[in-house]
């Protein structure tokens, strides 16, 4: 089974050097790409590869380059930031591609620079990755002194230098028009779309932002062509992916597997099961802000396509999992109480909503809450979902409630009739 | 006034970006650095130094998890409360700072060692419950393993 993205990361996660990351090939597709290749034809390539971002959205990553004006009369400079502001609860996967192979994100930055044409590119790195920062620094002073970045880039008259930027926390930077704003020097606030980044960016300009696990794609897609890819998957959608599992499972970590691999596959066969004395009841298969799955989706196919059919998100693919001894309303309250804090407070329903709905779970949690709650909390997942805020953070901190009360009603209902948390062992049980 | 050091670390940063005030995050970072959290005077001095005024510095400072506008102590250990460091049991290790040193989210010990602040997840939930304390990330924490960690910080 094709690994392209993790197969040269070593078990220990000491990150591959310049001259260990040429060995496997490394820097081969820029050189590439440079002498064969048009900016518009790599463009060209990642559309037909059909490769989608894995920061979440799942949208097709060379559709959104060709949205970038080309030519001497575009607006200058354009940017290309790559989107290392891995934030979401439960995801891993971004950490571990920069901490094992950052030049392989370094390329994969480099040649989607070069595909729209880009002066300039930001490396937004999250404030708490500290080793990845170090890492980064030193691939990035490497590339520069081989002539992979700077002026005239290995002789092909390209142009095109990176700077590593580490943020200052908050989760919402990972929306990538507030991370414009963060990257400007601002208050990370969502920017009203349209106009859409690649044609008003950052400082006003075209700019492309894409996640971390999406460039790392690049290089072999130019290197190996857009019908391997294509082949990597067994269904419809392309590609490996990078996919998760945390809590109770026996052997929580990361596997690169194809898209599209079973939920069951994941969690009985790579997370190696449940822990003993703990059952399977669900999961949020990607992320914070993706629905749960429940037993009847073990045999799901988790690619874009049929999470969304199942009604949940691929989101990130790390998945958290819950099991019968954890309280599915003390997780919701986790959650909730997370989305709350996290809020930017720029639109009222996000701002107002999340923390209404963090006191009602509370609440219900311990044992105050009432017969109405049920209905009530619905009337926000209603009212905080899709079109209704600023932004899709609210709609994505609403998904597991809404879910939550679809599977786990009987479990809301225990608490309001037994007045608390009949969960001896949930975690939150423990502190009441 | 941004102290020469200050100053240096700000001008290091400056090429890298189209105008100056795109370093008001930056420069915030680097204040704290030297001065252990953002003073009401080193809003001044990073407004002067951008050509800002207070108040938008303060706009800025007040909105980042990271950057600190009150006190803190020596070491600031930001303990994971997100999802799967919950289902892994972090409430058990808040409940052990509780007692072991009397603090809870957002309280410092009265000696001026350790605060302790939440942190959105860190991105080490294969070895639930995590924290990060100065530029390291431990994991699978166990009340015994806060313990060993905490003698080690003076």
């Amino acid at each position: 089974m094709a690994r392209p993205l993790t197969e040269h990361i070593r078990h220990d996660r000491t990150p591959l050097d310049l001259p260990a990351y040429e060995r496997t090939g490394g820097y081969q597709a820029l050189r590439k790409a440079l002498a064969e290749h048009a900016p518009a034809d790599v463009t060209e390539i990642v559309k037909s590869s059909r490769l989608q971002g894995r920061g979440g959205a799942g949208f097709f990553t060379g559709m959104k380059w060709s949205f970038v004006p080309m030519g001497p009369d575009a607006p200058r400079p354009k940017y290309f930031i790559c989107n290392a502001d891995e934030m979401e609860p439960g995801t891993f996967k971004d950490r571990y591609l920069m901490e094992g192979n950052p030049h392989q994100l370094l390329e994969g930055m480099i040649l989607g620079a070069y595909a729209i044409e880009a002066e300039t590119g930001y490396l937004f790195l999250r404030a708490e990755y500290h080793r990845c920062a170090e890492i980064l620094a030193q691939a990035l002073a490497d590339a520069r002194r081989a002539g992979y970045l700077g002026i005239n880039i290995l002789g092909s008259g390209f142009d095109h230098d990176i700077h590593l930027h580490t943020s200052a926390g908050r989760y919402i930077c990972g929306e990538e028009t507030a991370l414009l704003n963060a990257l400007e020097g601002r208050r990370a606030i969502p920017r009203a779309k349209p106009p859409f980044p690649p044609v008003v960016g950052l400082f006003g300009k075209p700019t492309i932002v894409n996640n971390v696990e999406t460039l790392c794609n690049i290089p072999h897609i130019i290197r190996n062509g857009a019908d391997w890819f294509r082949s990597l998957a067994p269904g419809e959608e392309a590609g490996t992916k990078l996919y998760g599992a945390s809590g109770r499972v026996n052997l929580p970590g990361l596997w690169e597997l194809p898209l599209g691999t079973p939920l069951r596959e994941i969690i009985e066969g790579h997370a190696g099961g449940m822990q003993k004395g703990h059952r399977f009841r669900g999961v949020i298969p990607g992320g914070a802000s993706t629905d749960f799955l429940v037993e009847e989706h073990l045999e799901l196919p988790l690619d874009f396509k049929s999470v969304a059919q199942a009604g949940s998100r691929l989101g990130t693919g790390t998945m958290i999992v819950l099991d019968d001894r954890t309280c599915p309303v003390g997780m919701v309250l986790n959650l909730e109480r997370f989305f709350a804090r996290e809020s930017c407070g720029w639109c009222t329903p996000c701002r107002d909503g999340l923390p209404w709905v963090e006191k009602i779970l509370q609440a219900i949690e311990n044992g105050h809450g009432r017969e109405d709650d049920l209905d009530l909390l619905r009337h926000h997942a209603r009212m905080l979902g899709p079109g209704r805020t600023f932004c899709a953070f609210a709609p994505g901190a609403v998904e597991p409630l809404q879910s939550a009360l679809k599977y786990f009603e009987d479990d809301f209902r225990r608490h309001l009739q037994g007045r608390g948390c009949p969960y001896r062992h949930s975690p939150a049980a423990a502190t009441a | 006034m941004l102290s020469p050091a200050e100053q240096a670390a700000l001008d290091a940063e400056l090429p890298h970006y189209p105008a100056r005030r795109a370093l008001c995050i930056e420069a915030l970072k680097i204040v704290q650095h030297h001065r252990g959290w953002i003073s009401d005077e080193a809003l001044r001095d990073v407004a002067l130094a951008l050509g800002m005024t207070p108040h938008e510095v303060d706009s800025v400072a007040t909105f980042y998890n990271l950057l600190y506008r009150r006190p803190v102590g020596r070491h600031v250990l930001h303990l994971c409360d997100s999802v799967s460091c919950w289902v892994m049991g972090c409430d058990g290790i808040c409940d052990h700072f509780r007692n072991r040193l009397g603090i809870s989210f957002g309280e410092t010990t009265p000696d001026g060692r350790f605060t302790l602040l939440p942190i959105p997840c860190l991105g080490d939930c294969d070895h639930a419950p995590s924290l990060m304390a100065g530029n390291r990330i431990h994991g699978n924490l166990t009340p015994e393993k806060l313990d060993r960690l905490l003698d080690e910080l003076d």
